[in-house]
């Protein structure tokens, strides 16, 4: 599913974000990454979904090679990848409908398919009363959802969070990781980046700490690990 | 693309006027004004053409015949002539035809000069009417060194100073349009990067979500084209409008022989239809190419 070996990352205005990063991640697995900020965490995650490329090293999403990876062939690897940002990315002038149809019309999905898959997702999420609010007109946590919806509406294998509940309340936060694991029982991989230390001690499951630009610890239903 | 995906795009480009709400109206403006001002200069510039194009086909060069000349050394000299290259056709006018021609030409007054029938001073001539009007002047020269010919004339001043004329006319009214076509192209790119800089977020996240350049591009070329379009209504109307006015009010005012302007129809319709595609080029161009930068997320 997700293969890195040796990574370096280094930006142009010579921070070094990544020193050296292997990892092998497997279909179906969910995987927090933690680290303390400026750690190297969403440089890791960005690398994946192709928006960072690294100074050196391998990857292979979903068997893609992204070295060899065209510029145009980038949108296609990115429709196999729901990504969830802790800023949401909605498109702040489309109702939440029209985001999450967004994904579909990409991918040139008829009409009555589009309409079926929203809804279902919809429901998924608990949203479908607010399907014609924008998102301004909903709270945090409801916009997370909604890009959640949009992440999963075209049922990729890789779903990719950078800090999810970054931005929430903890009962929020609790309902969209309830999410993130009904998703994950059904077979899709999740790389989740998080600084949420219950969480990642309530819903045991591997643990990645990145610190300076190298994974420090590599565990199955591992812990947080760092103080609050 | 598949067909509803085209359906998708013109919808959205749609949307997206009216979503821009007055930046859209600045940039509709902008296509307006420009092609108002290009419409008057193609209309004079055409009109100009023609009239010049007319002027230019009634010249013909009069090739006066010495009197020693007799009728053989006349028509040997009608055969050279003909000979030349560039020459149209060839007529023969006898002294007594031109004197009419002369006559007539003077309107009322000509009849006094009817005496003179009585002992011609006009010469026989040969009217050449030249394939190519810009060709007058050095077939003139030639035919002027033909024997038994005594003088040619062919409104030397005249004809110089008209082609003189229309090439800078034609080459400042060319440079003009240019200049208006691409300060409004200019104008609307401006206007649109406004509207795009607002929107390289939204850009940035379509392209996060798996959409192809293409895919973006596409509502951005809808909207420019449409934007184009109704910049062009206004323009249009005025030239059908204005024309309509001036071919039927103003022209029969004026008795210039030469002043006789491209008919209402079709030229105004050629040219409404002209002005609708400049818009439409204009606002493509103007906001693909704003568009562009943004798309390297």
């Amino acid at each position: 599913m997700i293969l890195m070996d040796d990574i370096y990352k280094k930006y142009a205005n010579g921070v070094t974000a990544l020193n050296g990063i292997s990892v092998d991640i497997k279909q179906g697995e969910f995987v927090y990454i933690v680290g303390p900020s400026g750690a190297g965490k969403s440089t890791f995650i960005k690398l994946m979904y192709r928006q960072e490329k690294p100074t050196s090293g391998k990857i292979i999403i979903n068997e893609k090679d992204l070295q060899t990876l065209q510029e145009k062939e980038i949108p296609y690897l990115r429709r196999d990848i729901g990504v969830v940002f802790q800023d949401f990315k909605l498109l702040p002038r489309l109702t939440v409908y029209e985001n999450i149809a967004f994904a579909l019309e990409v991918i040139e999905e008829t009409p009555r398919n589009i309409r079926r898959r929203v809804m279902d997702v919809l429901d998924l999420v608990g949203l479908k009363n607010k399907a014609r609010f924008i998102p301004d007109e909903l709270s945090g946590g409801e916009q997370q959802r909604v890009s959640i919806a949009r992440a999963i509406v075209n049922h990729p294998k890789l779903v990719i969070a950078d800090e999810p509940t970054g931005n929430l309340d903890p009962d929020t936060s609790w309902e969209i990781m309830r999410t993130l694991e009904e998703i994950n029982d059904k077979g899709t991989t999740i790389i989740m980046a998080t600084h949420s230390k219950e969480i990642v001690n309530k819903i045991k499951k591997r643990v990645i700490a990145i610190e300076n630009g190298v994974i420090v610890r590599d565990e199955h239903r591992g812990e947080y690990g760092y103080e609050v | 693309m598949k067909f509803r995906t085209l359906k998708r795009h013109f919808r959205e480009g749609i949307k997206n006027i009216f979503r821009n709400g007055w930046m859209s109206i600045a940039s509709i403006g902008a296509v307006t004004v420009t092609l108002v001002l290009v419409s008057a200069f193609l209309i004079i510039m055409l009109n100009l053409n023609q009239m010049a194009k007319k002027v230019e086909a009634d010249v013909v060069i009069n090739a006066l015949i010495d009197l020693t000349a007799d009728s053989e050394d006349i028509k040997a000299l009608g055969e050279d002539i003909e000979k030349l290259d560039g020459v149209e056709s060839v007529i023969f006018s006898s002294n007594d035809e031109e004197l009419k021609k002369f006559m007539d030409s003077m309107g009322d007054e000509g009849d006094s000069w009817g005496l003179i029938d009585q002992d011609n001073p006009l010469r026989h001539t040969y009217i050449v009417q030249p394939a190519n009007p810009g060709d007058t002047e050095p077939l003139a020269k030639k035919i002027e060194e033909m024997a038994n010919v005594y003088k040619v004339n062919y409104g030397q001043d005249v004809i110089k100073n008209l082609f003189q004329f229309n090439k800078y006319a034609r080459t400042i009214g060319l440079v003009l349009i240019g200049g208006l076509i691409l300060t409004a192209i200019f104008l609307i790119s401006n206007t649109i990067k406004i509207t795009i800089m607002a929107r390289s977020r939204e850009i940035g996240i379509m392209k996060l979500v798996g959409a192809t350049n293409n895919f973006i591009r596409w509502p951005f070329f809808i909207e420019g084209m449409f934007l184009g379009i109704l910049g062009a209504i206004i323009p249009i109307m005025s030239v059908l409008g204005i024309y309509y006015y001036i071919d039927a009010n103003v022209v029969d005012r004026i008795t210039y022989e030469f002043f006789d302007i491209l008919p209402f129809n079709p030229f105004a319709w050629q040219l409404s239809l002209l002005v609708l595609a400049i818009g439409a080029l204009i606002g493509i161009w103007g906001s693909v190419m704003s568009v562009r930068k943004f798309l390297n997320v």
